[in-house]
């Protein structure tokens, strides 16, 4: 029990819980806004998050991104437009129901099967991370090579995109990460000479690129198209709630299920949860008719699954330091600057700090339910923020951030290329997440390669020979021979 | 490397590998469509969007040229008022955002996270 009480008094302080209130109205902001992310959010926390002791530096980024996935569903609603990506599978759906006015049901339902969906994701990895991390105590360079070979390939083929696109998206962040001193030979790569490309690039700047500057891009070239608003009146949110939850009791379970398991395979997360929930919930559904019409069933199972998989994705990223989802994969980086390093042991090590992360999480889902009526209330007035504001000031923000990681206009270089870069792949395709997750895997990567490669004395036999290592081999090459063995079984009738 | 067999140069030599088979595959699968070679977004045409994306370009640039010899505030509010402008504001938004933000973006990060923002030209009057 000592772990426990501890956790508590780490969490259960007025300065965390002021952190917890703070990133909790930030969250709601910018998931509530079109066009800005959670994964935006969480790019932007870190430079603050720089400053904190590291309990309330997670508890920050916990809530804001559980608060921005629910937030999402708000302008689905009112405007036509996904908050967050993670809203978009069903926000033709929320619409078509505040134009039938039902707009307060959307919005409610929204609410309340987020907070069941972020609970049971939280349940999940209170229990499985810490049972998922005995087993891992058992792993050496072999196990630990092919599980994030299979992370990268399950990123690649779950993202709704062209697998080729997607590998070279993967290889070119295993080509950033490759830069540097820090391979396992100590061996100056793609340097050519420069101080600053000797110690690697440093992630955080290039993420802020990525999810933020690229995001704000897009947003400034549609910055001629105004935004028009649904009329939604809206009462008391939650009536009827109890007679859905009745009414829907599978759905709401599949869909927290479902949202758990993808988000924590490597490289999938909240957005690609919905859009197989919704798919599932329309497969299995008795009213099958009625989805895009205006039906509630598709935005229960949905929304519960989009906020489950954000647990979901942090069960891999401390377990074994491989993110679920890209959001994790910008946590692993703080995890690290503050002494959390992920990993099995993190459980013995610093059981008090990862208990009071998982006192966050039920925290945070539970103070959902007063902040989000407050933010479905104020959303007329969250969403009338001018936006020639806004972009302007977050654009600031981060360029202030990416120096502040180093104290050096270099961070700044790379946020610009990397956020140009980003913009570019998106609209051609090319997704984004399988290059991040290359960035922060590759050193864990070509780490365990090679010690493998020595230990086996270059015999690629021994890769597959313990049974776990085989095991997980098997299951990356399904994954990567799964699309053409798909196309060959269509081709024969 | 001399005397270790699986050297610096094994891994980029993989990736290497790995991005001239994508690559010419997606020479490959480029080749058999018809579509143009360069095709420019549909923004591109308007003038209000195009003004507005190389305006962020352009602070961007501005500061990592200009930020170490006119300093941080300087900088920002030349960056920030041209932001503002350009996205459709009115100038009395503009130069109230322009000033308000590094200065709010000052107490934060200078004052309170001591993050050594360049003072520049600024240098004698730093506080």
């Amino acid at each position: 029990m000592g772990v426990l009480s501890q956790a508590f008094a780490l969490v259960f302080d007025w300065y965390v819980l002021w952190v917890i209130l703070g990133s909790a109205v930030f969250g709601l902001f910018v998931g509530a806004v079109p066009g800005l992310t959670a994964t935006m959010a969480t790019a932007l926390l870190v430079p603050v998050t720089f400053f904190m002791p590291p309990v309330p530096a997670i508890a920050c980024i916990v809530t804001a991104t559980a608060m921005a996935i629910f937030a999402g569903d708000i302008p689905s609603c009112l405007l036509r437009m996904p908050g967050t990506p993670a809203s978009a599978a069903y926000t033709d759906e929320a619409y078509a129901m505040t134009k039938k006015g039902q707009g307060e049901i959307a919005l409610g339902a929204s609410l309340v099967f987020s907070v069941i969906g972020g609970l049971f994701g939280t349940a999940v990895l209170i229990l499985a991370a810490p049972a998922l991390a005995e087993v891992a105590l058992k792993f050496s360079s072999f196990e630990y090579f092919w599980l994030v070979l299979l992370g990268l390939m399950s990123a690649i083929f779950l993202a709704h995109a062209d697998p080729l696109k997607g590998i070279v998206s993967l290889l070119v962040g295993l080509l950033v990460a490759s830069v540097g001193l820090d391979n396992p030979a100590g061996f100056p790569r793609f340097t050519f000479g420069n101080a600053e490309l000797a110690g690697g690039l440093t992630l955080i700047p290039i993420m802020i690129g990525m999810f933020a500057v690229s995001e704000i891009i897009r947003n400034v070239a549609a910055i001629d198209r105004p935004w028009e608003m649904a009329q939604a009146k809206i009462g008391n949110i939650f009536r009827g709630m109890w007679t859905l939850t009745k009414r829907y009791p599978a759905p709401i379970l599949r869909g927290s299920v479902l949202g758990t398991a993808i988000g924590a395979l490597p490289g999938a997360g909240a957005d690609i949860a919905a859009w197989m929930s919704y798919a599932v919930s329309k497969k299995f559904s008795r009213e099958r008719e009625k989805f895009g019409t205006g039906h509630v069933e598709g935005i229960i199972e949905a929304g519960a699954s989009n906020n489950s998989a954000l647990a979901g994705a942090w069960i891999p990223a401390l377990v074994f330091g491989i993110p679920g989802d890209s959001i994790t994969a910008i946590v692993i980086g703080v995890l690290y600057i503050k002494g959390l390093n992920p990993g099995p042991t993190i459980f013995m090590n610093n059981a008090p700090a990862i208990y009071a992360i998982f006192l966050v999480f039920i925290l945070a889902n539970l103070l959902m339910i007063p902040l989000g009526i407050a933010a479905i209330k104020g959303a007329k007035q969250m969403l009338r923020a001018p936006r020639a504001v806004l972009l302007p000031v977050i654009l600031l923000f981060c360029v202030v951030g990416s120096f502040a990681i180093n104290n050096s206009i270099f961070g700044v270089i790379l946020m610009l290329g990397f956020g140009l870069v980003a913009y570019l792949m998106e609209e051609n395709g090319f997704p984004v997440a399988p290059a991040i997750l290359g960035m922060v895997l590759g050193a864990m990567l070509e780490e365990n390669f090679i010690s493998s490669m020595i230990k086996a004395e270059g015999n690629p036999v021994a890769f597959v020979t313990r049974p776990i290592a085989g095991g997980l081999a098997l299951a990356t090459f399904i994954i990567l021979l799964w699309p053409l063995a798909a196309r060959l079984l269509r081709r024969k009738p | 490397m001399p005397g270790q067999k699986f050297g610096p140069a094994w891994f980029p030599g993989l990736i290497a590998v790995g991005l001239a088979i994508c690559g010419a595959a997606l020479v490959y699968k480029g080749a058999r469509r018809t579509v143009p070679w360069v095709a420019f977004p549909e923004w591109m045409q308007r003038a209000q969007s195009r003004a507005a994306v190389i305006g962020v370009l352009a602070g961007l640039l501005f500061y990592i040229l200009a930020a170490d010899t006119l300093g941080f505030h300087l900088t920002a509010i030349a960056i920030v008022g041209l932001w503002v402008r350009i996205l459709g504001a009115s100038w009395r938004v503009t130069v109230a955002v322009g000033v308000l933000a590094p200065i709010v973006i000052h107490l934060a990060f200078y004052k309170l996270l001591r993050v050594p923002l360049p003072w520049g030209l600024l240098e004698r009057w730093a506080f």
